[in-house]
């Protein structure tokens, strides 16, 4: 974990597979105007050029959405995306940096990969949000975080679109809170201010 | 994860015992690779892995292959290959000898893709394509042009993408597990060892390609690379880097434009 990662802002990550989109908007609906964290969604999704989920999510809230380029600053109270074929890693706590190695989990970007680069960096900082999706990804990086000593939040399986990606991180790791996914949206604006 | 000071250890030995320098690479990205090195090559400690390359010199071209990061693909980002076949070949078309480098070529299949382009323009007869990697290993297969089987259907839709109007089995010849490229291709091919770190400038270029290699790189290296670049470009030659690669923020930057369609390719102005 990283010395000092208690004077850094808080790092929220998301990451969903298959069924995961809606909820995705909703949480990102439900963010203050000035949450006080970075917030970084990473999903699996098609490698499309004119990719529309940028669009997408800036549609639903005022805080700035960036689809992450090579060395991108991190600023705080802003919206990243990790890039369609691209892994999303931590360069810096201000500085990511993206990779284009092998997939894991048949993914890039792969969830676990941007979640054990933010716990490592982040360490008691860091959020971790798993959602529905239908792969094992996210499973190892939710276990990272919460080693790391941050918060996990689950979907809970029975009320994800697809319960598989959920259910292997609880069964993988201790995590602190499994939730609805209304509960979710409700819960996370009053975590970030804790 | 290993730990930084790790990895500080082997980036010495491998800059100290052998000539390569790793010491401004990314470090997120870095420590994955070591990491997965340890545990593709079993060893049981950070220590072990220290160890053989201090006292096993052969073993450092694996080592090498391992930390840098060689996932490529034929026509990868096809409206990429769309703009240079409708836009910058037409450019080139207009010179003598068309002279281009892809640094970092890695096992060699973009330089494929180019060697496809320019022929199909009619242009391969009278281009150089210099294609340069540090790996020695990586780049035995360039001249010899055998990629997977299994990854021609989606280079197959590349290329459809990418503008191609022929049958794109009429490249290649299915042997078992491999396409084995037509040899035509490779005849204006020039292979050779070259790290953007350390080595110079070799030759002036109407072309330099060089995507997701910089990603790997800090800031510093990334502008030193650019730099080499710039230094083996031709006024009014094109510079291509990857889709999430930019020169707004390089020391380059203010003699360069970027094509009007926001495709990562830039035109040295002066």
């Amino acid at each position: 974990m990283a010395k000092d990662a208690l004077d850094l802002p808080r790092h929220v990550v998301i990451g969903g597979s298959a069924g995961s989109l809606e909820i995705i908007l909703r949480l990102v609906a439900c963010l203050p105007a000035r949450p006080n964290a970075i917030v970084t969604v990473v999903v699996h999704r098609k490698n499309d050029k004119d990719s529309i989920l940028v669009d997408l999510l800036s549609s639903r809230t005022t805080l700035p959405v960036r689809e992450v380029e090579d060395k991108e600053p991190i600023r705080v109270n802003t919206i990243y995306l990790a890039p369609p074929d691209y892994h999303l890693l931590v360069e810096r706590a201000d500085m990511f940096a993206l990779d284009r190695s092998e997939k894991i989990h048949y993914s890039r970007p792969s969830i676990d990969v941007t979640f054990e680069s933010v716990a490592e960096t982040f360490g008691a900082r860091a959020i971790g949000i798993l959602l529905s999706g239908a792969n094992a990804d996210g499973a190892f990086g939710m276990a990272c975080i919460k080693k790391a000593g941050g918060y996990t939040l689950v979907q809970d399986p029975a009320s994800a679109e697809v319960g598989f990606m959920p259910r292997q991180a609880i069964e993988r790791s201790p995590i602190d809170r499994i939730l609805h996914a209304e509960e979710i949206v409700r819960f996370l604006p009053e975590l970030l201010t804790k | 994860m290993i730990q930084d000071e790790d990895l500080d250890l082997l980036l010495n030995e491998l800059n100290h015992r052998y000539g390569y320098d790793f010491s401004n690479y990314a470090r997120a990205s870095l420590k994955r690779r070591v990491n997965r090195l340890l545990s593709l090559d079993k060893f049981v400690s950070f220590a072990e892995l220290l160890f053989k390359v201090k006292n096993e010199p052969h073993y450092l071209a694996h080592v090498v292959e391992q930390l840098t990061v060689n996932v490529t693909e034929m026509f990868r980002d096809p409206t990429l290959f769309k703009t240079l076949r409708e836009q910058v070949l037409p450019i080139l078309a207009t010179h003598p000898l068309i002279r281009i480098w892809h640094a970092g070529c890695s096992t060699g299949e973009e330089v494929y893709s180019l060697a496809i382009l320019l022929e199909e323009a009619n242009l391969l007869h009278k281009s150089l394509l210099y294609a340069t990697d540090l790996n020695p290993t990586v780049i035995e297969n360039v001249k010899k042009g055998l990629f997977p089987i299994g990854a021609v259907k989606q280079y197959t839709e590349n290329y459809i993408q990418a503008g191609g109007k022929k049958d794109f089995s009429s490249y290649y010849l299915a042997q078992y597990e491999w396409a084995k490229f037509h040899e035509r291709l490779s005849t204006n091919m020039i292979v050779a060892t070259h790290n953007l770190v350390s080595d110079r400038s070799f030759n002036e270029f109407q072309l330099i390609l060089c995507r997701n290699v910089l990603i790997y790189f800090d800031k510093n290296l990334q502008d030193k690379a650019l730099t080499l670049f710039d230094n083996s470009l031709e006024t009014l030659g094109f510079l291509v880097l990857g889709s999430k690669e930019n020169l707004r923020f390089s020391t380059i930057a203010p003699s360069y434009a970027q094509l009007e369609n926001k495709e990562k390719i830039w035109r040295k102005m002066r």
